[in-house]
């Protein structure tokens, strides 16, 4: 009992540390990855190509005065970051690297991660409610708007897989891939899950909620120091899981060729990361009516489609 | 011992959410209570209904419950605080409430826990498309005008 | 036995929470609660007597929640466009 206790512990430490290099690692990866699509160089100056500079950046950021306005909410203000970074990292409770290398494998993981992810909403709300500006307040309300409108068509896309799976399980979901991965036979639902994800992650061009040169940054406008880099961290924590849960459903996981299980699985979320950041360089942001419409007009009639035809497919096979 | 931790939460946070002053204070303390019964849920062996909860209390209704508090209220406003009213009558009637329900539940003979195990989704599926399609049906149809009455009730025109 | 004691506790709450708050949102968060008591109690007896209709009328009751909810603050909000205020005391206009 204790050492079961244990042992999960260290693995939620394990998983922790890990997640928390990825997203360094992600942060120094976007700034490079946005400056070669822009013909620039990026972080040079901090070790061998910046390598070195996230760590100055994270060190800064830790150590810059927590600044909290006169007029917030304050038990608000502060939970408001803690709570965004904690539901970004409980969806790897359940979140398989590996058959072997997953903290708890439940029953319902798919269910759970696109519950535990809809946490962050109440965070943003949160933030942008206590901050007390009517920028964050803004910023709220529309990443809410869009958030919320965006979870519909991100189940509906990923529903089609768990019918071919069987199965809520994401170990499940992985084997079920053994012979073809879902892509080929999803390629739709592919598209609509990390389209609609993107928006969830509050990804460009679907970064409306922090859009910088209309809303002066959102929700956060408030925040500072570590507060700030609390949601900071968390949304590339976001990014991270939903290229992972891409992967699981998708691209058929740890599954490939020659190399071990983990590795496979890390190549294809940084594919997908990287498919990610090569959007976000390339396409200007939707306005926000755009957006809604993109939504509801869109994505969720194809999702719709794409359901009702897989679903025929597979009572008629 | 987990039982009784997500139990005193539940009741502090119930409390809270019907005697706070600030309203959104409020709702943030009903979010507590609903995250207590979803804990609850996974302790009674139900993990799907644990994170429909989740899912639909606090990702949809509770969402919208706190959009509705900051289009109708300001942070500094007076409409944030909101007042009580005939507390102690309130309180009496519950209190004479519970004491009947406690009592007849004294009376009544509970039926003994039944060890039988079941794979609670595979299992509420089967029921959701068999014996409860028809209701399964009217509550989609429930969802729907819902939905319609809602866009209909809320637009300008 | 303890789960039942606890919802009907929390159902008392609700209920006190109903009867006495002014703001119509309130009273809305005050009926979650109820409802949320109800539903511990479906699921204890699912349980307890490993039937899966409990579970089913829990995920029917959290639907018609839902319905309610988005219906009562629709109205909520057209009250605050009416009248700018959503104290349910002050709102009279079909009182006798």
């Amino acid at each position: 009992m204790i050492i079961g206790l244990i042992i999960l512990l260290l693995k939620i430490a394990a998983v922790l540390v890990f997640i928390s290099l990825t997203v360094l690692f992600l942060v120094y990866a976007e700034r490079k990855v946005s400056a070669h699509f822009q013909v620039r160089y990026g972080p040079m100056r901090v070790g061998w190509h910046g390598g070195l500079q996230m760590i100055a950046d994270t060190i800064k950021l830790l150590l810059k005065e927590d600044i909290t306005p006169k007029d917030v909410d304050k038990l608000v203000f502060f939970i408001a970051p803690i709570l965004c970074f904690v539901s970004a990292y409980l969806a790897y409770l359940t979140l398989p690297f590996s058959p072997q290398i997953v903290v708890k494998n439940l029953n319902i993981g798919l269910l759970y991660i696109l519950g535990v992810t809809s946490l962050t909403v109440l965070s943003l709300m949160m933030a942008g409610w206590a901050s007390n500006n009517k920028y964050a307040l803004l910023g709220g309300f529309r990443s809410v708007a869009q958030i919320i409108s965006y979870e519909i068509p991100l189940v509906l896309s990923v529903l089609p897989v768990v019918m071919m799976a069987g199965s809520l399980n994401l170990i499940t979901i992985v084997e079920a891939q053994k012979s073809l991965p879902f892509i080929l036979v999803q390629p739709l639902g592919f598209l609509l899950y990390l389209t609609a994800a993107a928006a969830e992650a509050n990804r460009a061009p679907f970064d409306i909620p922090e859009a910088e040169q209309e809303l002066v940054a959102g929700y956060n406008v408030e925040y500072s120091g570590i507060k700030f880099s609390m949601f900071f961290l968390a949304e590339y924590v976001n990014m991270f899981t939903i290229c992972a849960l891409a992967a699981i459903l998708f691209l058929g996981g740890w599954q490939g060729p020659i190399l071990p299980p983990v590795i496979w699985f890390l190549i294809k979320v940084y594919l997908l990361v990287f498919v990610l950041m090569w959007v976000r360089w390339t396409f200007p942001r939707l306005r926000i009516d755009q957006l809604m419409s993109f939504c509801w007009k869109i994505l969720l009639p194809l999702a719709l489609a794409n359901f009702l035809i897989s679903g025929l497919w597979l009572v008629l096979k | 011992m987990i039982f009784y931790f997500l139990a005193v939460t539940l009741i502090l946070s119930a409390i809270l959410v019907v005697t706070l002053k600030n309203i959104f204070h409020c709702a943030l303390f009903l979010i507590v209570a609903i995250l207590a019964i979803a804990g609850l849920y996974f302790h009674l062996q139900a993990p799907f209904l644990g994170v429909v909860q989740l899912i639909i209390y606090i990702g949809a209704i509770m969402v919208l419950i706190l959009f509705a508090i900051m289009l109708t209220s300001r942070i500094s406003d007076r409409l944030l605080q909101t007042a009580s009213r005939q507390s102690i009558p309130a309180l009496l009637a519950v209190i004479v409430f519970i004491l009947l329900a406690l009592k007849s539940l004294d009376k009544t003979p509970l039926p003994a826990h039944i060890g039988k195990n079941f794979d609670p989704i595979l299992d509420l599926g089967r029921a959701l498309m068999t014996a409860y399609v028809l209701p399964f049906e009217v509550v989609s149809l429930l969802l729907l005008v819902a939905l319609v009455g809602a866009i209909a009730l809320a637009r300008k025109d | 036995m303890e789960i039942i004691v606890l919802s009907l506790i929390l159902f008392g709450i609700g209920l006190f929470g109903a009867l006495t708050r002014k703001n119509a949102i309130a009273i809305l968060m005050a009926i979650e609660l109820m409802l949320n008591a109800v539903n511990l109690n479906l699921a204890y007896f699912s349980h307890n007597l490993s039937n899966i209709s409990g579970q089913v009328f829990v995920l029917f009751i959290i639907a018609a929640a839902a319905a309610e909810a988005v219906i009562g603050l629709a109205i909520i909000i057209n009250l605050y466009r009416e009248f700018h205020k959503i104290d349910v005391e002050e709102i009279t206009l079909l009182k006798w």
